[in-house]
């Protein structure tokens, strides 16, 4: 979904650079929360990672295809605020490096992607998981409708600032139909790519996974109430 | 730098990385050459055309390295120049604000 320069006017390209700053502020000041020893050097892999997984795309019938926005697997991982950074830095080094995603489109790009994308990711991975039983099966779940959630999101936001500042003059309802409905389906494959990852890794390190903290403190607590050794 | 910690598992930060640059190395040249949803959905309701080109001058513009005339090897250096290059400065910027737990030295 890497918008190019072009497809938005000057002053909403300036408009979502100004969210996107923002929004980017209070990211690097949220992830010191998030961060530690253990977890910073996860949040670098992370990014390597979701630039991968950008690099493929998978089609998704007649004619398109999409990638993992990420904002979901990415937020489950390393918390939402270090998520923010984390897109920010590989849509930073894809515009600057690779020319996918226009130099003026940034802002637009962080604030859909990073903002939008993780936010709407985290706000259903929270809710999922406070519904779903408080096992670490529950995690994969929380971050599959995160990401099933995210990406139709982000393409109604984009709509929404193409309605405000598109440049050329296209009905916006047929836009936002065609947008999310797209979307929708790609939304299938992020949330499918989003609950194997996030699986592979609660099977593996689950230590490491931020929205399994409460879940593993939970557990932790259990186990020395009843006695049985760890 | 800091000394190894029990249970640090370097090997899932190794497998992890290792997934990513055969992700971006390997993988990448089989992706879809389909148009993403955004280019489709431009291309179909009429606003393409409103699209430019930015640091299409980059030696690397379109994940491919200019000069490297291979397909495969083209696309696949780009992937692990750009997985290696994220990799630097997320984890550089995370790093930098992670919190200190105070029992490793500042360097």
């Amino acid at each position: 979904m890497h918008v190019p320069d072009g497809f938005l006017d000057v002053p909403t390209s300036i408009a979502t650079g100004v969210i996107a700053a923002v929004g980017v502020g209070l990211a690097l000041r949220g992830a010191r929360k998030e961060l530690d020893e253990r977890t910073a050097p996860l949040a670098g892999l992370v990014a390597a990672f979701v630039f991968a997984t950008q690099m493929i795309n998978f089609p998704v019938g007649a004619g398109t295809s999409g990638h993992l926005l990420a904002g979901a697997l990415a937020a489950t991982l390393v918390g939402p605020w270090t998520a923010v950074l984390v897109i920010t830095v590989v849509l930073i080094v894809q515009a600057l490096l690779f020319a996918d995603g226009g130099l003026t489109a940034l802002g637009t790009n962080i604030t859909l992607m990073g903002l939008v994308g993780v936010g709407v990711s985290w706000l259903v991975i929270v809710a999922v998981r406070r519904l779903l039983p408080k096992r670490l099966s529950s995690v994969p779940i929380a971050a599959a409708l995160g990401a099933l959630v995210s990406v139709p999101a982000a393409a109604a936001a984009f709509t929404g600032l193409f309605a405000v500042g598109g440049v050329a003059d296209i009905p916006v309802g047929a836009v936002l139909i065609a947008m999310v409905g797209w979307h929708s389906l790609i939304g299938i494959g992020e949330a499918i790519i989003t609950g194997l990852v996030v699986s592979a890794v609660v099977g593996t390190r689950p230590d490491l996974v931020y929205a399994a903290r409460p879940i593993l403190a939970t557990t932790r607590l259990e186990v020395q109430q009843t006695g049985v050794p760890a | 730098m800091s000394t190894p910690k029990p249970r640090t598992g370097r090997w899932f930060f190794v497998a992890f990385l290792a997934a990513a640059l055969l992700i971006a190395g390997v993988v990448s040249f089989y992706a879809s050459g389909h148009p993403d949803g955004l280019e489709y959905v431009a291309k179909t309701t009429g606003f393409v055309d409103s699209a430019e080109n930015s640091a299409a001058g980059s030696p690397l513009a379109d994940y491919g390295v200019a000069g490297v005339k291979n397909a495969r090897l083209s696309v696949g250096l780009a992937g692990i120049i750009g997985v290696l290059v994220t990799l630097l400065l997320a984890g550089s910027l995370a790093w930098l604000l992670r919190r200190r737990t105070g029992h490793t030295p500042e360097v």
